[in-house]
């Protein structure tokens, strides 16, 4: 099952809609990347409210989105990991260590516009400021 | 108490209908909601162990009941190249298959029995059970 992808602004919103077989997240991790140079995304929010579970394979794959989506130039937040699914995932030893989170779609946006701002006024004129 | 329910693994979808079947036998039993994500993540890791190492293999979902407590059995077995070293696989971040390693000790964690028994070149059998008090 294809998991959509919107485009909104500078971000892409992948929303997961139902259980996901191991295909279904590498094929979204391939998916995701590729827009986020087609689309010039800065942004990537990966909501998985509707994931009833979480396992190594699913956890290992939204690292490898954040840090692969961070080597394109765009900043990943995952929101919308249930209580139930915190929990069986800190049991399994699974933190997502090194990737951002958020609550909710809401909190995942204002994060990404906070993180992507620095981004900006940092931006490329910092080589010729002098 | 129930029949087995038997789930035959050999793709990647069958995971997926494993921990289903697990976690609504568990919802079935009386289990809370966050025992059903339990008992399904632990499933989840062991049906993708038998699907890593030895391709194929089965589930077998089942309920016991043990005086005034009620569990869900889960049995994973394979005919698969069976695990070398036990022990070591048990320890977190133990991989053969370049996995994080979690599979056996996290689904343990996640368990309250776990048990596994392999013979090199015949196969592996996971058995693990969470329980829950049966009160009036």
């Amino acid at each position: 099952m294809e998991v959509p992808i919107l485009k909104q602004g500078h971000y892409l919103i992948a929303s997961i809609q139902s259980a996901l077989t191991d295909a279904d997240l590498s094929q979204l991790r391939e998916a995701l990347i590729e827009r986020v140079g087609r689309f010039r995304a800065r942004g990537v929010i990966v909501d998985v409210t509707a994931l009833d579970v979480m396992d190594s394979f699913a956890v290992r794959t939204l690292r490898d989105i954040a840090h692969m989506a961070r080597l394109r130039g765009a900043e990943t937040v995952i929101v919308g990991i249930q209580p139930e699914v915190a929990f069986a995932m800190v049991q399994l030893g699974l933190t997502l260590k090194g990737v951002s989170t958020a609550l909710d779609l809401e909190e995942g946006l204002a994060f990404l516009n906070v993180q992507t701002q620095v981004r900006i006024d940092r931006g490329p004129g910092r080589l010729d400021r002098g | 108490m129930a029949d087995d329910l038997l789930i035959p693994i050999t793709a990647d979808v069958d995971v997926v209908t494993a921990r289903q079947r697990g976690r609504d036998l568990a919802a079935e039993a009386g289990f809370s909601s966050g025992d059903q994500t339990v008992i399904a993540a632990a499933i989840s890791e062991i049906a993708r162990n038998i699907l890593m190492y030895a391709k194929r293999g089965e589930i077998a979902l089942s309920l016991v009941a043990n005086g005034d407590r009620q569990g869900v059995v889960v049995v994973a077995r394979d005919q698969g190249p069976g695990i070398r070293d036990v022990p070591r696989a048990m320890q977190d971040g133990y991989s053969t298959s370049g996995g994080l390693g979690l599979g056996l000790p996290g689904a343990r964690r996640l368990m309250d029995d776990f048990d596994v028994t392999s013979d090199a070149g015949k196969g592996t059998t996971v058995t693990m059970k969470k329980w829950r008090r049966m009160n009036a």
